[in-house]
């Protein structure tokens, strides 16, 4: 394919270095405010918790998991991370609107597999992700990139074992994607 | 002086407020940078597109920098500063597993929320399986306990493990990301040349 035909298929991103200079600066700020880094599947773990205290309260109270985020007082809900994330994804809605990406619902996948294939490699993903963040102390966004930026070891660690590990089995997988 | 909040210059009041802003500064930047694709994310284990490594090096560079530059101004306290505990074991094993659902699922759990945003069906899946994982994960709780709470070394910065100084390990960070950066760059412009470009959705 010749560049001219290649470049309509490359959506407008930003620059991904102008891209990071703007999260490094975010970080910055968010520690310079909060004293604390961004993320994102602690709002999930919120919603797990409060629907499991929903659904059977007794067995949360008594849960060694479940009551190190129960207080009688406030709903796990209302925590810090459940508004980022709720902000999070009022950005994406901004930037997707801004830039045009906005669509009806769709799957995107790789040509080689089917819409079904492709979301049920997402269902595994999500289950392994969430459940592998709670032993990382949080994700991509917590542990990663907050722990590395507020250099806790355990950052590096996660940032260096994830993505390593997503090196180590990428060619298992690689019909998924190319 | 900050942190702010932790200081008392801004009251915890504002924390919500503040929490939604910089949510939606996040949502904009991971959108906006491309990474409500997954087949974008994932480009960087198959050489074909290295964006997540740029993107993710140069925000903890810059974080990393300014938070050091706010210290020698005297502008923030780094004692403050919340320091991620490490618990050695768990966390390495929890990283593998989140690799492996990284390179299955193409997002991890910031990224899925801006994809939603923009109507990816396989990203509302994705974090219906990030509630499932940690559903399974609390009900098993009882049972990994003990490993959970294993390796713990407290809340440990980088440069105590390597026995060197923040602004050491800041530099050298810096270093290894301009070199990764290259090479990266390299190996991108040959494996685009061997794969068909593709499109994204």
């Amino acid at each position: 394919m010749d560049s001219i035909t290649k470049e309509k298929h490359i959506p407008k991103y930003i620059n991904p270095y102008f891209g990071g200079v703007l999260l490094g600066i975010l970080i910055l700020f968010t520690f310079y405010i909060t004293g604390r880094g961004l993320g994102a599947s602690g709002a999930i773990k919120s919603a797990v918790v409060t629907t499991v205290d929903k659904v059977a309260p007794t067995h949360t109270e008594s849960h060694t998991f479940y009551s190190k985020f129960i207080s009688r007082d406030n709903s796990p809900m209302s925590s810090w991370l459940v508004f980022e994330s709720i902000g999070v994804l009022l950005g994406g809605l901004l930037s997707g609107a801004l830039f045009g990406r906005i669509k009806k619902l769709r799957v995107e996948h790789s040509p080689k597999i089917t819409k079904k294939t492709r979301l049920i490699a997402a269902a595994i993903g999500g289950i392994l992700f969430g459940f592998g963040s709670q032993f990382g102390r949080g994700c991509t966004s917590g542990a990663a990139l907050s722990g590395t930026a507020s250099s806790s070891f355990g950052g590096l660690i996660v940032m260096l074992f994830l993505f390593g590990t997503g090196y180590a089995v990428a060619y298992f997988f690689r019909k998924l994607w190319i | 002086m900050g942190p702010l909040i932790p200081l008392g210059q801004i009251s915890s009041g504002w924390d919500f407020i503040i929490a939604l802003i910089i949510g939606i500064a996040f949502g904009f930047i991971l959108e906006a940078s491309g990474f409500s694709s997954s087949r974008n994310i994932t480009g960087v284990f198959y050489g074909y597109n290295f964006v997540v490594l740029r993107f993710f090096f140069t925000a903890v560079i810059v974080a990393m920098i300014g938070l050091e530059y706010f210290d020698y101004m005297g502008w923030i306290d780094l004692n403050m500063i919340y320091i991620l505990p490490t618990y050695l074991s768990p966390m390495i094993v929890g990283a593998i597993i989140m690799g492996v659902g990284f390179i299955i699922g193409g997002f991890c759990p910031g990224t899925s929320y801006t994809a939603i945003a923009i109507g990816k069906l396989d990203a509302i899946v994705f974090t219906l399986g990030l509630f499932l994982g940690i559903f399974i994960f609390s009900e098993i709780f009882p049972y990994i306990e003990d490993f959970y709470y294993s390796g713990n070394m407290g809340n440990i910065t980088i440069s105590e493990v390597l026995g060197i100084s923040n602004k050491l390990f800041t530099f050298i960070f810096v270093i290894i990301a301009v070199i990764a950066f290259y090479v990266t760059w390299l190996i991108e412009k040959k494996v685009r040349k061997t794969i068909n470009p593709y499109k994204f959705e």
